[in-house]
């Protein structure tokens, strides 16, 4: 069969087309973005340095984070004791590492659970709009305008001190944060074509806003989640550090700290508070640069 | 006989615009205000108009894409039963969301990025009955290749494909479950001149291979005079001439259609008419103006243009069917 003109210049036109060698994957460019941007990297590669630490902390220290041991107490470093010994005698480095679970935990998980919770109302709400989208709206600016601090003392007064408590307020103080991101994108992605044409399938609500337009709203939400990491980490720190985070029977960086409000091991033992202070510190600019590192990658106005 | 596919009749789309704290409604925007059209089966009706006339929202209000404020759709299957769309049920829509599709204009928006072709189109096939995988995946790579790609383009993204691609895919997506009529909203505006043409020929050829009826969208008249079968003519949300396609560009009766032609660039020297240059930008449709809509741009307007709305009158030109709304046409009206 001869073949019509028109495909014949469609085939010109593709020819053409070909010709500009296909980039790679969108993922790979993201990847390599990610890559060039040493600070990066260098937050990356101590972020897994740590997090692997205290994960295998029982293989790193052959000390028990909760023994005491009245025979060595207040050492400062030496090598049996990297990090010295506290007031009871516990090896303040394994303690650094046990607590680095818990602590990170906390923050990762704190700040995962309420990415979860505000992308799970966000994308509803953002793309349907109407009655649902402004009573969201208000709750959020609600748990927003409260301060942290006077939930934390509510909290900790009506149900005591624990662990869980301490996630559950800060995946209520954080959600609105992760929900209005969401919503926000969700708002200027309804508009797009390809949302109409799904639309113009019938495809439901839930197929379209959670399985194709979520995919595409995730990036800053991923920035996000770094940044509320540090911030809940910190947080942390600093309520263990007044005694109203985590019990104090659970080592957590914030509970290692808690020890420098003694004005005497403020000033005599600075191995109990100090390389703990330095951590955190370490680890909160970590994760500040990799959340840095994924927004600039990410950024489609800046994709080359 | 010519048959209907689509009765519009009275359409009105107004978005209400809202202020202040409260989020108060302080008027609308009347997009689409009161459009009366048939379409018929096998025909390209153009639809023209300055952007912001509302062509874009008259074709999303077919498609319920946005939901009309009043009047009726009515959908007329091949053995004639007659459906309103408008009062739906959304779950009943779906028998007709097959039938009836859009290509859109801008080819950066129109495809999701963190899709392949595949994993984008294959939701509606699922969706429409077509289960097994391997299915899904022979209707897209034929359809790829109807419109001049290879079937393997299927599993790639967006960002390796494109402007001309992309709409080509766009027609892919239209097309993937046999719809009847396609909107085409501004189908080929966004690409180069060159590739306008081909897909332009493209769309021709799939009318005639699949039986379609297209509602063709267009900013500009100059692509419209041979493709179209008729032309309606839209201006701050209304249709103000409706005619064969041969009648608007040489039986011109309306003084903004006039306009609009005298602005298409023409080679042919001698044919070349004293171009109407239109002041201003289209009205804003929250206030539009009184009397006709048209009249603070009108080159030709009287004192009665700006009392008087002008309604939708039909005329004869050449024997055809010839609609237009201004009161200086000083033909006989027929009714
Ligand atoms: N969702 C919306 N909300 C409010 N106003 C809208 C909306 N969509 C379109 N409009 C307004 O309706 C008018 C017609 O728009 P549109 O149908 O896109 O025109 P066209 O396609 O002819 O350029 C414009 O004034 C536009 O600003
Ligand atoms: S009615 Fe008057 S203002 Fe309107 S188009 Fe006709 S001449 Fe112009
Ligand atoms: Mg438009």
């Amino acid at each position: 069969m001869a073949k019509s003109s028109l495909d014949k210049k469609f085939d010109q036109i593709r020819k053409r087309e070909e010709e500009k060698t296909f980039s790679t994957k969108k993922r790979s460019r993201i990847v390599n973005k990610f890559l060039n941007n040493r600070l990066a990297v260098l937050g990356l590669i101590i972020f897994t340095i740590i997090i692997l630490a205290s994960i295998f902390a029982p293989l790193l220290s052959p000390y028990d984070p909760m023994r005491v041991d009245l025979r060595s107490m207040r050492q400062p470093p030496s090598f049996d004791h990297w990090f010295g010994t506290d007031s009871t005698g516990r090896d303040v480095f394994t303690r650094v590492l046990f607590g680095g679970r818990v602590s990170i935990f906390i923050g990762l998980g704190s700040a995962i659970l309420s990415a979860v919770v505000g992308i799970a109302v966000g994308c509803y709400a953002g793309y349907k709009g109407g009655w649902i989208d402004v009573i969201a709206l208000r709750i959020s600016e609600i748990f927003m305008s409260f301060p942290q601090i006077i939930l934390v003392l509510l909290l900790v007064s009506i149900t005591g001190q624990s662990l869980f408590n301490l996630m559950a307020i800060f995946i209520l103080t954080g959600w609105g944060g992760m929900y209005r991101l969401a919503r926000a994108r969700m708002l200027s992605l309804r508009e797009e074509e390809y949302v109409q044409a799904l639309r113009s399938f019938g495809l439901s609500t839930f197929t379209i806003c959670y399985k194709h337009m979520l995919p595409n709203a995730l990036s800053p939400i991923m920035v996000n989640i770094t940044l509320s990491t540090a911030m809940f980490i910190l947080t942390e720190a600093g309520l263990s550090f007044l005694g109203l985070g985590v019990p104090l029977n659970i080592p957590t960086w914030g509970n290692i700290l808690n020890v420098a409000q003694d004005i005497l091991i403020l000033q005599n033992y600075w191995w109990m508070w100090g390389p703990v202070g330095i951590v955190i510190s370490v680890f909160v600019l970590c994760v500040n640069f990799i959340g840095d590192g994924l927004r600039d990658s990410t950024d489609p106005s800046q994709q080359g | 006989m010519k048959k209907e596919i689509l009765k519009l009749r009275g359409v009105k789309v107004h978005f209400p615009v809202q202020a202040g704290v409260f989020n108060r409604v302080v008027g609308h925007v009347l997009a689409v205000d009161g459009v009366d059209l048939d379409i018929f089966r096998g025909e390209v009706l153009g639809l023209a108009g300055e952007s912001g006339c509302g062509k874009t929202t008259l074709g999303k209000a077919i498609l319920r894409l946005v939901e009309p404020t009043d009047g009726e759709v009515k959908y007329i299957s091949q053995d004639d039963n007659e459906t309103e769309l408008t009062s739906l049920e959304k779950k009943d829509m779906d028998p007709f969301r097959k039938k009836l599709q859009i290509v859109f204009q801008d080819p950066h928006s129109s495809l999701n990025p963190s899709f392949t072709i595949f994993g984008s189109l294959q939701d509606p096939l699922k969706k429409f009955g077509i289960k097994s995988k391997e299915e899904r995946r022979k209707i897209i790579g034929d359809l790829l290749e109807a419109v001049n790609m290879r079937r393997e383009y299927m599993d790639r993204y967006p960002h390796e494909f494109s402007g001309g691609q992309r709409q080509r895919i766009g027609i892919v997506r239209a097309l993937c479950l046999e719809p009847e009529l396609i909107v085409c909203d501004e189908a080929v505006s966004a690409l180069d001149v060159s590739i306008q043409a081909q897909v332009l020929k493209l769309l021709m050829q799939l009318k005639k291979e699949k039986n379609l009826t297209y509602l063709f969208i267009t900013h500009d008249l100059s692509v419209t005079e041979y493709l179209c079968d008729r032309i309606a003519v839209m201006y701050l949300g209304r249709i103000v001439e409706l005619c064969d396609s041969e009648d608007l560009y040489n039986n011109t009766l309306h003084p903004y259609s006039e306009a609009l032609i005298s602005a298409i660039p023409v080679a042919d020297l001698d044919k070349q008419t004293k171009r109407i240059v239109l002041e201003g930008d289209v009205p804003s449709p929250v206030n539009p103006p009184k009397g006709c809509p048209f009249h603070p741009r009108c080159p030709k307007a009287t004192d009665i243009c700006k009392t008087e709305v002008p309604t939708l009158k039909k005329y004869s030109t050449n024997g055809n069917e010839h609609y237009a709304s201004c009161h200086l046409i000083d033909l006989p009206e027929i009714s």
